[in-house]
């Protein structure tokens, strides 16, 4: 596998270890995997698959213990914090389980938030066309507090969206919110998907979010066990019951 | 970014706030400071400005020595030929003479005037010449001999009126004058509480003891001539023994022992305020800290947004400025009404401010702002280096500890280095004989402040075995407290409230109600508030509250001493602040333990007589014709006085004290040379000296010494005895020579103390028939040796409850410290304290809880600073001499139990909000 301009990410012999000796744990076995541009990939997994670890290492929020990642063409692993910090702004966007806002700021302003960080402005219309993709126009100026859960996550959608990373990490957006919000999430990371070509890649542990995907992973014991192509929820749960992971 | 930095401060209001109080209150000191000495400074400055306002010109004495440092020489005289001279010089327009001195008004009971420590100014006026007098007549007429004019203050404080009679007493006995009028002294109504009194120039020169010799003429040019023209005329015919200054040069010189006097006040209010905002800086570091964990998972996610540690640093700083620049602010206006409130305080004590309006200087406002933000920033420098260190991984998983800074692992050995290099810059400074008093203070304050810090940064190590220690210490303490407070509050309380609306029979309410009403009828008042507050809204208050009991809690107490050693940092910063103020109010009661004790040794190995007589405020000069008129009582055998002055000898001013003959018997000395008969035959030329003057100036019996006076006559004299004085000090100066060679050398000599001796020692009748002879003298008091020795220790003690004062200060921002650590902890904990409850914790247990975690902390803080306090000071008086170590064992409880109530009330508002929490919300509380 090789750091094509098409493979947004691409993670190879990746290895991690928590702890040393006795107590060391081995949460990630050798990973090679490539992350298409263009593409909403879902990574699947029981508790304690790696997943999660899979998805911190890809972002360059952890190091593995040995393996190389590349992200739009630049090995992050030896990267120091400041040009790591520098990439996450041009690549890199993130949407959180818990949402992670800032609560002091109004959903205009989350939202704005990494081109502030960063010192930029968004395109012209590119705001308002967001804001008016997720549903957001007349919430602007509410606090996060005043927001219900789905409209929370619509706001870190946004703010993950706003500054066009290569890559979005999505680390079970679904995973604190009910079925019905749920599926209005996940039919908005796929328009994003579809409409801005938002190269995506989220970790879940749910058949139906999974099943929006291009492409489903499933992790078990720190490796890749199997991979399927775009799948309905039915498959993918027979999928997981015939690898006896669930 | 510093939208961010507000609004996280406004999200925060309650954490902002008391971060800040610990600021506003150090600004509000600095501010007040410099608003009051400059509003006092002012205020004189234009007094002493007005006295001279058409004075070209004015002739004082000239002393024979530089600088006057001790109030009990008067300034030379001269005589009055001069005036006439001076007068018929062409270039002068007018000019008068005068003579001022202290005036002590007598009222009808017999009893001095006084309003506090205000001096008593006595004065001759012309009322012939009015351009030259400051006073305004607003009552009455000018006096005539025979007659004064007194400030309408001081009238209408004792309900004066013109033309009664009133006794004034200077030099002599007592007089009885006629008040002709009332007078004002131009703008102000009073100078500092001090009473005027105006007489005619005849009158004042026969009460001072001043005939025919004046202190000054003021002249005024005739028209068309220079200043500089009037001063090199008069200097043609000036003797010698006088000088000439322009009206505004003698009006600075007048105000200079003012103006040293209002920039030792500036500069002892600033270094509290400097106090108070060193342990503020504290309580600012800890709490961000506290709130920068809490806010661990708000900086990751920042970081996963691209934020660079840089920005982080940056808006952490940034918060702490703009926290830094409200809360100076806000310090600084509490200072204006600070300073109001001061002149306020000073004035229902009687000793009245000169206050012409509150004077806001520029320079106020950049110290204040300037030292305010500083502090903050700098505090929140450390925090803010934390706040960097945060992962961004930290945004997704839970628990994420923090990578150990790079200088962690030196911080308990670099505690230790730091508090070792303060210590070894203090002991440097103290024991260093070369060095000059800035570099030693500069030194001293260095070294405490890294002791301090160094203390601090160590006391993490220290929070476990100390909290294990405490943790029975403030179970039983509490206790007790709570025994004492159970009658007065917790009974009654309760009683009140289950009255008001509780449960339980008719008949037994209204009992209980009656009992707690009388119990404390104040907590009537809240009951009532509460019950019309319950009737008014929806608020149901708590129903049934548990009966108040004293009992210890061992579970709640036990999980509250866990929670103080769970985070040792938090803890030791929290105790830090507290350690401070105890420290400073330690050292400063043991360094008066050591200046009291060897004090009082030294009045018992002297003080040989029956009786001393002094001035009625324990300090002031006295005229010799007190210790004459004492010396026709009945019965008594031996009488002597001591004199004072400033002379001059090897070049630098000393104090000159001068003894009677009969000092031999009244006073007893240890003698390195010589024998107690020297001191009644010291004659026209004799002197002893102290033991280390001797040293010094390399002196033996028969060395000669000439000392030079005011008056510019010099003394030759011979040693007639060295002297070993104890270490609490001696009643003498450098060098002490006969009363009747210092009466021929110094005008209007002044006694400092006479002690006389009665036939039958110390009884009734003896000091009744002393005080008797004194009876035209009501300035003067008789006191014994116990009396003597209290009322000169009431001195030191009047200014160690200033500093208690204003220390406590220090001790207040410490206890908001605490209030806030627990505050945040509380916000910390309130999943954990949700499922307390759940699983059975009760609101009391709760309460008990973060009470008992308090007190720990303020204990901790106590022992800590008690200890510090002593070692400091046991410093000092080893290298001090007069002062000799002394445990000042009552105050060191007393402050203990201050520590303990500091704990107590810091805990009753934190206490309260995690006692009020909802288990049910608590537990999803993020």
């Amino acid at each position: 596998m090789s750091a094509s301009p098409s493979n947004v990410v691409v993670a190879n012999g990746i290895t991690r270890q928590f702890g040393e000796g006795d107590t060391s744990v081995h949460a990630l076995r050798g990973i090679d995997v490539c992350i298409p541009s263009g593409e909403l990939t879902a990574v699947m997994g029981p508790s304690g698959s790696g997943k999660s670890t899979l998805m911190h290492i890809l972002a360059g929020l952890d190091k593995p213990t040995a393996g190389s990642v590349h992200i739009a063409g630049t090995e992050i692993t030896a990267l120091g914090d400041t040009e790591l910090t520098k990439l996450r702004r041009r690549h890199i966007g993130f949407i959180f389980q818990f949402f992670n806002l800032l609560p002091m700021l109004t959903a205009r302003e989350n939202v704005l938030l990494p081109l502030t960080i960063a010192g930029a402005k968004p395109g012209p219309g590119w705001f308002d066309e967001l804001i008016g993709r997720v549903g957001l126009t007349d919430r602007l100026t509410h606090r996060p507090a005043e927001l219900s859960g789905g409209q929370q996550q619509r706001v870190a959608i946004a703010r993950a969206l706003v500054s066009r990373p290569s890559v979005v990490f999505a680390d079970e957006p679904t995973g604190n919110l009910d079925s019905t919000t749920s599926g209005e999430i996940l039919a908005l990371m796929r328009s994003s998907v579809e409409e801005y070509g938002q190269t995506t890649v989220m970790v879940t542990h749910d058949a139906n979010a999974a099943a929006m995907a291009d492409r489903v992973l499933f992790l078990a014991d720190g490796q890749i066990v199997q991979e399927l192509p775009r799948s309905s929820p039915r498959d993918i749960l027979l999928a997981i019951e015939k690898l006896g992971i669930r | 970014m510093i939208r961010f930095a507000i609004r996280a401060l406004i999200q925060r209001k309650l954490r902002t706030v008391l971060t800040a109080l610990s600021i506003v209150l150090g600004v509000a000191m600095v501010s007040g400071t410099y608003v009051l000495t400059d509003s006092i400074g002012t205020a004189f400055d234009s007094i002493f400005g007005q006295t001279y306002k058409n004075t070209d010109a004015a002739i004082t004495g000239k002393s024979a020595i530089s600088n006057n440092q001790s109030d009990t020489t008067t300034p030379a005289t001269f005589n009055q030929n001069l005036l006439a001279q001076v007068q018929a010089l062409p270039e002068v327009g007018a000019a008068i003479g005068s003579v001022s001195a202290e005036a002590q008004l007598i009222g009808s009971n017999g009893k001095a005037i006084v309003f506090g420590g205000a001096p008593n100014l006595g004065f001759s006026v012309d009322p012939d010449h009015p351009d030259f007098d400051s006073l305004n007549l607003v009552d009455g007429s000018w006096p005539v001999a025979r007659e004064v004019v007194i400030d309408r203050a001081t009238a209408d404080k004792k309900g004066l009126e013109v033309g009664q009679m009133i006794g004034v007493q200077a030099r002599g006995p007592v007089q009885r004058l006629r008040i002709s009028g009332l007078v004002t002294f131009g703008a102000v109504s009073t100078i500092g509480g001090a009473t005027l009194a105006g007489f005619r120039l005849s009158t004042a020169q026969d009460l001072f003891d001043k005939q025919g010799k004046l202190d000054q003429i003021r002249i005024a040019a005739k028209s068309g001539i220079s200043q500089s023209q009037l001063i090199s005329a008069v200097q043609k015919v000036l003797p010698a023994g006088t000088q000439v200054r322009t009206g505004q040069e003698q009006a600075v010189e007048d105000a200079s022992g003012t103006s040293s006097f209002i920039s030792f006040l500036q500069t002892f209010l600033l270094v509290f305020g400097g106090v108070a905002l060193f342990v503020g800086s504290f309580v600012i570091a800890n709490s961000l800290s506290i709130t920068i964990a809490q806010r661990t998972r708000e900086f990751a996610t920042l970081r996963t947004l691209g934020a660079t540690r840089r920005q982080v640093l940056g808006s952490v700083i940034l918060e702490a400025l703009v926290m830094g620049v409200l809360a100076s602010v806000a310090g600084l206006l509490l200072g204006l009404a600070l300073a109001k409130g001061l002149f306020r305080l000073f004035d229902a004590v009687g000793f009245t401010l000169p206050n012409s309006g509150l004077i806001f200087k520029p320079r106020t406002i950049v110290v204040a702002l300037l030292v305010g933000i500083l502090v903050t920033v700098v505090a929140s420098l450390r925090p803010a280096r934390r706040a960097t260190r945060v992962p961004p991984i930290a945004a997704v998983r839970e628990g994420v500890v923090l990578p150990p800074g790079r200088l962690a692992r030196f911080r308990a050995g670099g505690a230790v280095l730091l508090a070792a290099a303060g210590f070894s810059s203090l002991l440097f400074g103290l024991f260093n004989h070369g060095l000059g008093t800035s570099s030693v203070l500069i030194l001293m304050l260095v070294g405490a402040l890294a002791v301090f810090v160094g203390v601090a940064l160590f006391a993490s190590r220290l929070v476990r075995p100390m909290a294990s220690a405490a943790n029975p210490l403030a179970r039983w303490s509490v206790v007790l407290f709570s025994v004492l407070v159970w009658p007065l509050f917790s009974l009654p309380f309760w009683l009140l409230r289950r009255g008001a609306w509780g449960p339980g029979s008719r008949g037994s309410r209204v009992g209980g109600f009656i009992l707690g009403a009388a119990l404390n009828p104040v907590l009537l008042i809240m009951v009532l508030i509460m019950v019309s507050r319950r009737a008014a809204t929806g608020w149901r208050p708590e129903w049934p509250a548990e009966f108040p009991s004293v009992a210890p809690d061992r579970s709640a107490t036990d999980i509250g001493g866990e929670n103080s050693r769970r985070d040792p940092q938090r803890t030791a910063s929290t105790a830090a602040a507290l350690m401070i103020g105890l420290a400073l109010v330690t050292l400063v009661a043991t360094l008066a333990a050591a200046i009291i004790k060897p004090f009082e040794d030294a009045v018992d190995q002297i003080f040989t007589a029956d009786y001393a007589i002094t001035a009625q405020n324990n300090f002031s000069p006295i005229p010799p014709s007190v210790a004459a008129a004492a010396a026709s009582t009945v019965g008594l055998e031996s009488i002597a006085s001591v004199r004072g002055g400033d002379g001059k000898a090897f070049g630098k001013t000393i104090q000159v004290t001068a003894v009677d003959p009969q000092a031999a018997e009244v006073l007893t000395l240890r003698w390195q040379d010589g024998a107690q008969a020297v001191l009644g035959q010291l004659d026209s030329d004799g002197a002893i000296v102290a033991k280390s003057y001797a040293k010094s100036h390399r002196l033996v019996r028969g060395s000669p010494i000439s000392v030079l006076t005011p008056s510019g006559s010099t003394i030759q004299l011979k040693i007639a005895g060295i002297f070993d004085p104890p270490s609490g000090g001696s009643p003498f100066g450098q060098v002490t020579i006969s009363s009747a060679t210092f009466d021929r050398n110094y005008a209007a000599p002044q006694n400092l103390f006479t002690f006389a001796k009665l036939r039958g020692g110390v009884n009734d009748a003896n000091t009744q028939s002393l005080e008797a002879s004194l009876k035209a003298f009501p300035n003067a008091k008789v006191a014994t040796r116990a009396q003597f020795k209290s009322n000169q220790i009431s001195g030191i003690k009047s200014v160690l409850n200033i500093l208690y004062v204003l220390l406590a200060l220090s001790v207040v921002v410490s206890l908001f410290g605490i209030v806030n650590t627990l505050v945040l902890t509380v916000f910390e904990r309130t999943r954990e304290l949700g499922m307390m409850r759940a699983i059975g914790m009760t609101r009391r247990q709760t309460r008990r809880m973060i009470r008992h975690e308090s007190v720990i902390i303020a204990l901790i803080g106590a022992a800590l600073g008690i200890a510090l306090g002593l070692i400091l000071a046991g410093l000092l008086i080893a290298r001090v001499d007069f002062m000799s170590f002394a445990l000042p064992t009552s105050q060191l409880i007393t402050f203990a139990v201050v520590a303990v109530l500091v704990g107590i009330f810091a805990a009753i508002f934190p206490a309260r909000r995690a006692a009020r929490l909802n288990p049910l919300e608590a537990l999803q509380y993020e």
